[in-house]
């Protein structure tokens, strides 16, 4: 029998491993706030060099060599116009991708094969659409150097989001609404129609979000594909006052964006230039920054309101 | 009055013998128990003895398993709990929820084998090891030595010896759980808390595991939840009846299965509810 | 007559039902083309330079100048530059996403683990060229208050950034490998008498390893795959050097560099931009292959 059930050994090393727990979780906390001080580091630090900058002249200029006079106009026309491009191509891709594997893909090597694809293609770098833009759409297919061209570009880096995404949101509907349409005689696409896709409108749509987020800020293959030149003018408007009163041209005009824009201004020396790019790169922060927020209170409302 | 069959046929002699009264290894006293506002134990005392098998039954959510936890601090892992009352450890009479004794402790001196074999991801040999580095033993000879003697009282040796550095893993669920046992034991701990050991496990090594509790007996004291009343009969001293979160009937085993106390136990182990 | 009704609509929704089918399975073949599309070009565009370049100076030349008059084709000297920005970049993002990782799945509290995660996550919706512009703008010059011979452009700059961006991969996936190692094993560590890091390193890192494996393959085909805070702030000339302390090309930075000037189809400066992306999809491919084959072998353990 031992006499004393606490022998001094025992509480010693009990009393350590309980120190070292209090030391590291003190560690983790720091290093945890940290790591979040630096996203607010890098907001602060594009503040203070360039808030000043941003104003109405800034957004309403062109770039020049002066850098107190260049703006950001034909930078964010041009993001606008990339967006709408990767957003008609990606949305409707992803979503029918999205559909098809999550309720009609029948289970064999072909749907594992184009499972791994995806998987793959979230990780391919995306300097490598680029190069793909550049070889299949800028001279393959004679878009040239082009808002189609970008935005297509952009369109295949976040088709997998977008796919991922829409089947990670059909995949929380329960079986049994499914066949409950089944079951008063709806065909398969009737079920999608009706009821998936309303039910998972909050997971796509986070999907969709954060897809565009992604693609707002990316530069690399903008630049792959020769975007990254002078543009001191805005693409044709694409409506016109004469039948049919919308016009396409725009979709093959040259363009710049933000991101390529404040590479640009990144790469100048003189701290007048820096100020611009630390403008720019604030507007891009600001943008896809709110934009993921969004995404993460859609996610958790979508979350809430579940209630099956 | 119904019972279980092979309880019914005991010896009534055997029963009162050992009926005599054994050391208190565990004082329980008063002991409440509370997960957030919600009242699991309402005051709970008994003596678990000895070197004895003190099984818990009762019907899920009686709180069998709570009071186990309640032994080794496992409820301290979680938020939100509150113990009140006393379990007092002899022969120093250390009262475990204490607030001065660190939960760490108390489970170093209270093995515990769990309702589903869990070896952790290492050798067989590190599984049964890990307990004794815990406690300071480095000593490759000395570890040899009492993961040997763990292994052989868990009845695993002869099946491991030759491969004690592979996964733990590749064990079946028997040999899984015996493996769990000897980590428990290995230590030498003055209690060992089995949470329904063979809910999990085919007949065969079931009835193993039982054959191993009752051998455990001889060196230290045994505390078992399980909800299978047979099991309780055939391996236990001593039965602890709970409902509803009370201690309504403690005592010895034989009599508890053929002349329950209260209404409540002999309607429980009469098979009318639970 | 109603029942006629109802059989022709009912056949209106069959030939609707058949039509969708066929167009949803052409959004799954879209990704099966992109794939194709990037394999394709990168094959047929670097086809000439293979054919050109003889395949063992690829390996023997210890210069990637391929654009000059006397050309050399060593591509370790861009290989170099992606190994130490990638290397740096796991300098910092394995131990600090390993640490944050193993803090909010064992130890911070479920509440504030909802909280920062999220938040954490915003890390890697940083627009790389916006990192870019912090490292060289500002990681560099504090760096060389430290080291005052630190060039303008450097490797470790730009690989400490792209450590901090591919932080969230790791915590990310790593905290979800380590929550999902069952709570019945953490309680056998515990019923032992061990501590919250005790358990969380010996029961809970090893049962969690193929998928933090997962996670840190995949923060490296990130790391290898980065572009922009390179190109920016590491520096474009193609370097045989292991030293992060100078600036050197990666096979990325090398890309950007020659799109950035004026580039023919079919010029030997196209020709090798697609070269270098097929070393560099090779790469990634790899990564990110072995790094699925661990996640699916996690999620079958577990």
């Amino acid at each position: 029998m031992r006499p004393d059930l606490f022998h001094a050994l025992q509480a010693k090393r009990a009393s350590r491993r309980r120190s070292i727990d209090q030391w590291f979780r003190r560690l983790g906390l720091f290093l945890t706030l940290t790591t979040l001080g630096i996203l607010g580091i890098l907001l602060l630090n594009l503040a203070m060099n360039g808030l000043a900058r941003i104003d109405w002249n800034f957004l309403s200029s062109f770039p020049s060599r002066r850098a107190g006079e260049a703006g950001v106009l034909s930078a964010w026309v041009g993001t606008l116009l990339l967006m709408m491009v990767t957003a008609g191509a990606a949305i409707p891709f992803g979503l029918a991708a999205g559909i098809y594997l999550e309720e009609y893909a029948p289970k064999n090597r072909w749907t594992d094969f184009v499972e791994i694809n995806i998987a793959n293609l979230a990780g391919v770098p995306s300097i490598l659409y680029g190069l793909m833009a550049l070889g299949l759409f800028v001279y393959q297919f004679q878009f040239g150097q082009s808002v189609l061209a970008g935005g297509l570009a952009l369109a295949c880096l976040v088709l997998p989001i977008v796919i991922v995404a829409t089947r990670e949101a059909l995949r929380t509907i329960p079986s049994s609404i499914r066949e409950a349409a089944f079951a008063l005689g709806a065909t398969r696409w009737q079920a999608v129609w009706h009821h998936l896709l309303p039910y998972s409108t909050g997971g796509i749509a986070t999907g969709v979000i954060l897809a565009m987020s992604r693609a707002i800020g990316e530069s690399a293959p903008l630049i792959t594909i020769g975007a990254l030149t002078f543009i001191a003018f805005l693409p044709p408007a694409p409506w016109v006052d004469h039948v049919p009163f919308v016009s396409f041209d725009w979709l093959f005009s040259p363009f710049t964006a933000l991101p390529i824009q404040m590479f640009n201004w990144v790469s100048r020396p003189g701290e007048e230039f820096q100020a611009n790019a630390a403008a720019a790169g604030l507007i891009l922060m600001v943008i896809t920054l709110s934009m993921n927020a969004a995404a993460i209170l859609l996610r958790r409302r979508a979350q809430r309101n579940i209630t099956w | 009055m119904s019972v279980a069959p092979e309880i019914a046929g005991r010896d009534e002699s055997e029963a009162s013998a050992s009926d005599t009264k054994a050391l208190p290894k565990v004082q329980i006293h008063g002991l409440n128990f509370f997960y957030g506002t919600n009242q699991v134990l309402r005051s709970v005392t008994m003596d678990v003895p000895a070197l004895k098998v003190t099984a818990l039954i009762g019907p899920s959510g009686c709180g069998k398993t709570t009071l186990l936890r309640c032994m080794n601090r496992m409820h301290d892992l979680y938020l939100g709990n509150r113990y009140e009352g006393s379990i007092v450890v002899q022969p120093d009479g250390t009262d475990i929820l204490d607030a001065s004794v660190d939960p760490i402790q108390v489970r170093m001196r209270f093995g515990m084998v769990f309702q589903k074999p869990n070896p952790f991801p290492k050798s067989i040999y590190e599984n049964v090891a890990y307990g004794l580095r815990l406690q300071g033993m480095n000593r490759r000879k000395e570890l040899d030595e009492k993961v040997e003697k763990a292994l052989r009282e868990a009845a695993l040796w002869e099946e491991v010896k030759s491969r004690l550095h592979q996964m733990a893993h590749n064990l079946s669920g028997g040999q899984q759980q015996r493996l769990c046992i000897a980590r428990a034991i290995a230590t030498d701990p003055d209690v060992v808390l089995f949470d329904e050991p063979t809910s999990a496990l085919d007949p065969i090594a079931t009835s193993k595991i039982e054959e191993l509790i009752v051998e455990l007996k001889k060196r230290v004291t045994v505390m078992i939840v399980t909800h299978n009343l047979q099991q309780a009969g055939r391996i236990s001293d001593m039965t602890a009846f709970m409902y509803l979160g009370e201690l309504i009937e403690f005592g010895d085993t034989n009599r508890m299965f053929t002349n329950p106390a209260k209404p409540q136990t002999e309607d429980y182990i009469s098979g009318r509810f639970g | 007559m109603g029942s006629s009704r109802s059989a022709s609509s009912r056949r209106l929704d069959q030939g609707l039902e058949s039509v969708m089918v066929w167009v949803l399975r052409a959004g799954g073949w879209a990704s099966v083309l992109v794939t194709f599309g990037i394999v394709i070009t990168l094959v047929k565009e670097s086809w000439p330079f293979f054919q050109a370049v003889p395949f063992v100076r690829l390996f023997t030349d210890t210069m990637w100048t391929p654009l000059f008059s006397e050309p050399q084709y060593g591509i370790g000297a861009l290989l170099a530059g992606t190994l130490v920005t990638t290397g740096v970049a796991l300098l910092v993002a394995i131990p600090l996403g390993t640490i944050l990782a193993i803090y909010l799945s064992e130890f911070a509290e479920p509440q504030f683990r909802d909280w920062v995660k999220p938040m954490l996550e915003l890390l890697s919706a940083v627009p790389t060229v916006v990192y870019g512009y912090f490292a060289l703008l500002t990681l560099t010059p504090l760096l060389q208050k430290i080291y005052p011979d630190l060039p303008q452009f450097s490797m470790l700059s730009a690989g400490m950034i792209m450590g901090i961006m591919i932080v969230p991969y790791v915590t990310s996936l790593g905290e979800d490998a380590m929550r999902s190692v069952p709570m019945l094993l953490r309680e056998g560590a515990y019923a032992l008498g061990d501590g919250k890091l005790g358990v969380a390193l010996r029961v809970v890192f090893p049962g969690a390893f193929s998928g933090l494996a997962a996670a840190y393959v995949l923060a490296i085909s990130r790391a290898v795959g980065e572009t922009m805070i390179v190109a920016i702030a590491a520096g474009l000339q193609p370097r045989m050097t292991v030293n992060p302390l100078e600036s050197a090309a990666t096979v990325t930075a090398f890309i950007v560099q020659v799109s950035l000037g004026d580039l023919p189809h079919g010029s030997i400066g196209y020709q090798s931009i697609f070269a270098a992306g097929a070393v560099l999809f090779l790469m990634t491919l790899g990564f990110n292959l072995a790094g699925h084959a661990l996640r699916r072998r996690f999620h079958r353990a577990t």
